[in-house]
């Protein structure tokens, strides 16, 4: 009853979708403030409707209510709880239920928080959220329903694939989903500002905050994911990547460019036609990512279950968003006043080459996963583009960026002056050459990208650094008064310093990469094996019952010079229901580094077969990622830009809010 | 600087920067790309030994042999052919005898590959797409397999 109760809930959220599709749009046409106000409460319905489906669908993974097919094929009663919750998005269906239900979450934070904005600006944009919605809805509801009932009712259902029960899997996708979503918002502001034909700078400061949403929900989901598979796939790696990787890398990149050029927009009125176009292009890539996953067409990690019905109905999804809004674009963007001037040397301008860069190494990311896609159709050759040209090609243009960030960071507005900020950087460009010089002798040639990555990172951090501390201090500054002087400055000012930290640590971290060490190994019962500086022993293996699979644990001793450091349990999990292992890596964290033990099928006389890991620094990769998010969130707790903080600003704006036309 | 200049100031820039990341696009294309073929097309395309390839196809019933210091042979076959690959270290945990496996490495004068890296499917529902196309051409794929519904 409880899942029909779901199933008609989303119906009628496909309804209100739909609702809040026409009338605010219709509204805002004709000038009826009744009519644009149905938006607000279409999306609040549609929160609420897509709210009830979903906890209909946990309650019925949580009961285990194996007459649900959806639950028969991703769930067991022997699981523990909280991955029946989580396998409620741990599939196709469920995961498309969550993603509706935080794009209506968004829908209903503009409907709530969105009342200093130009009120046929908020109707247009919730009219094309509601129509993102509506296509969604329609998509889940025609090709997979997850409330789909299956008669006879199995008495066991068939359990969640292993792999996915960790809890990487509650925290990523939620998390990646947000960022996903989150560039939803920002792309309906950016047709509903084309559709109303004006733009300045009260537009940048309404999405600039749900961009600080989404992008730091994104950074973490990625980061999140990446840890995931570091510790889970057993080979040491945290990024391989894989198509579905490179989706949500895409948008992230795009996403990145936006929260800068944004920041132009809403400070100097510039850029904002270029502006509009990431926006756009930011979902575009979301959407990409989508039908990429869903469809099937390229092979990943990733895959679903594919059915090619989905495949066409997401590539008709995409079809109609993407070139839509282009069509959108082309058509309107011209007709966008054009914003302020800038010096070429100015934060602007710096901004600007940040854009070109990530832009560009997105669009090398594009190529590299859609390429073999593409030469297959042309000439039916299968090829895979790996980690080389990836690491070639983007890396070396966002190593670039890397090295432009702490100068656009020191750079005034309008006009810079390169000359002084190089003069105040010379400390952390010295010192950055120098660790670059010392990592490179180190490695004696083995690497460049290490020593140059370990260089850069310096450089970013110190850089950083000099700019946070001259911004308050000035030579002969009492501390008491520059500490004041640091007061006074915007919080934004301070999350973008740690956002840009959180670069140079993840940068660090990725440096570090060089300068480890990995061996594979059979280990025997107290025979140390070396792996970088560090012995590793094993003790004996045991097994042990979890609540639904038998694991066979190693426990092993971590070494340095003699002394132990630590113990570690790498272990194979084997899962009955499935009749399939996953690998448990052993992880043992020292400074920042970890050594890295991940064991295969023990022999019968007790030799273990092992992959053994120094990762010198690795931690410090999502640590960086972490510092990114928080000053993300850091800038959206700026006072400037909470919700409403356009309220002075939106006396003067609607006075211009006239329709262009 | 005038606007104009500096329009012109930024497209030239634009300009570098996208030259240059084609650039480095087609270097690295030029040797980072991995052809996949299946052990039929091997023999068909007379592969030269050297090559950095992907094979697809089933490991062979039987053919597995585990030696010391983690070394293993096996043959991967799409029905019509086979091929002797050997590999070090450590297997996917989904590795098993008449499953799909994608064996990528270098193909050695001899005809034998030796693997760097073993692909397995990672759920009993999901095969390498490159496999199931490869047994497709071979007649060896059954539908039925492939959309497991209840």
């Amino acid at each position: 009853m409880i899942v029909e109760i779901g199933h008609f809930a989303l119906v009628l959220a496909l309804a209100a979708a739909l609702i809040q599709t026409v009338v605010p749009f219709w509204g805002a046409r004709v000038g009826d403030a009744g009519l644009m106000g149905v938006g607000r409460s279409a999306a609040l319905t549609q929160l609420a409707l897509i709210g009830i489906a979903f906890a209909a669908l946990v309650n019925a993974h949580l009961t285990s209510d194996f007459s649900v097919l959806n639950v028969a094929e991703n769930s067991n009663s022997e699981m523990p709880a909280i991955y029946k919750i989580s396998g409620v998005w741990g599939n196709h269906e469920g995961s498309m239920l969550l993603w509706v239900l935080i794009l209506a979450i968004f829908g209903a934070l503009v409907a709530l928080f969105g009342r200093a904005l130009p009120r046929a600006l908020r109707a247009d944009a919730l009219a094309v959220q509601g129509l993102i919605s509506f296509t969604f809805l329609a998509f889940i509801l025609l090709t997979s329903n997850p409330f789909e009932r299956l008669i006879p009712a199995p008495f066991e259902g068939r359990d969640l694939n292993p792999i996915l029960q960790d809890p990487g899997l509650a925290i990523h996708p939620p998390l990646l989903y947000l960022g996903y979503v989150g560039f939803s918002i920002v792309y309906s502001f950016a047709a509903a500002a084309l559709i109303e034909g004006r733009i300045d700078a009260a537009w940048a400061r309404f999405v600039r905050p749900f961009t600080l949403v989404a992008w730091s929900f994104m950074t973490l989901g990625i980061a999140a994911g990446s840890f995931w598979a570091y510790y889970t796939l057993g080979w040491g790696g945290f990024w391989f990547w894989d198509p579905v990787e490179n989706a949500s890398l895409m948008p992230w990149l795009a996403g990145t460019a936006f929260l800068h050029s944004v920041a132009v927009m809403e400070k100097r009125d510039a850029l904002k036609v270029w502006t509009i176009f990431l926006a756009i292009l930011a979902f575009s890539l979301s959407l990409l990512g989508t039908f990429l996953v869903r469809s099937g067409v390229l092979t990943s990690v990733h895959a679903f279950a594919n059915d090619p019905r989905r495949g066409v109905f997401i590539l008709a999804i995409l079809a109609l968003f993407i070139s839509g809004s282009f069509a959108l674009f082309a058509w309107r963007a011209p007709m966008l006043k054009q914003g302020g001037l800038f010096a070429p040397i100015s934060r602007e301008g710096a901004l600007v080459v940040n854009n070109l860069l990530l832009t560009t190494s997105c669009a090398t990311v594009l190529f590299g996963t859609l390429y073999p896609l593409a030469l297959e159709q042309l000439t039916g050759a299968k090829i895979t583009v790996g980690a080389p040209f990836f690491n070639l090609t983007c890396g070396a243009l966002l190593l670039t960026a890397c090295f432009v960030a702490p100068f656009g960071f020191s750079l005034a507005w309008k006009r810079g002056d390169l000359l002084g900020v190089a003069q105040r950087l010379t400390f952390a460009l010295i010192l950055g050459a120098v660790t670059a010089a010392v990592g490179a002798a180190w490695l004696r040639g083995a690497s460049v990208f290490a020593p140059l990555a370990l260089g850069l990172a310096i450089f970013v951090i110190v850089g950083t650094l000099i700019e946070v501390v001259m911004r308050a201090w000035r030579p002969g500054l009492a501390p008491g008064a520059a500490l004041k002087r640091a007061r006074g400055l915007p919080l934004s000012f301070f999350g973008g310093a740690l956002a840009h930290l959180g670069l140079g640590v993840t940068l660090l971290g990725l440096s570090g990469l060089g300068f480890g060490a990995e061996t594979i190994a059979t280990l025997h019962k107290g025979m140390p094996a070396q792996v970088g500086p560090y012995t590793v022993t094993l003790n004996g293996i045991g097994e042990r019952l979890g609540p639904n699979y038998k694991e066979a644990v190693a426990s092993v001793t971590v070494r340095s010079g003699g002394a132990a450091v630590a113990e570690i349990a790498p272990a194979r999990r084997q899962f009955a229901s499935r009749e399939m292992t996953t690998t448990q890596a052993g992880l043992a964290t020292l400074h920042f580094g970890q050594v890295y033990v991940s064991i295969g099928d023990p022999a019968p006389d007790g030799a273990v077969p092992a992959r053994l890991y120094w990762k010198p620094l690795v931690t410090l990769i999502w640590f960086g990622a972490a510092a990114m998010a928080l000053g993300g969130g850091l800038s959206l707790a700026d006072r400037r830009l909470r919700f409403g903080a356009g309220v002075r600003a939106k006396a003067g704006a609607r006075v211009r809010a006239q329709p262009a036309q | 600087m005038t606007r104009r200049g500096r329009r012109l100031a930024l497209i030239a820039a634009a300009f570098a920067v996208v030259g240059v990341a084609a650039g480095l696009s087609l270097y690295a294309l030029s040797d980072s790309i991995v052809f996949f073929y299946t052990p039929s097309e091997v023999v068909q395309k007379a592969v030269a030994p050297g090559a950095r390839l992907r094979i697809g196809g089933l490991v062979k019933t039987g053919s597995v042999v585990k030696s010391a210091d983690q070394a293993v042979a096996f043959v991967l076959t799409d029905g019509a052919h086979d091929l002797k690959v050997a590999y070090q270290g450590m297997l996917p945990d989904l590795f098993r005898e008449g499953q799909g496996v994608v064996a990528e490495g270098v193909l050695e004068p001899s005809g034998e590959m030796r693997a760097e890296t073993i692909l397995a499917k990672h759920d009993e529902r999901y095969m390498p797409r490159e496999v199931v196309e490869a047994l497709k051409k071979q007649g060896r794929w059954q539908e039925r397999e492939a959309v497991a519904k209840p």
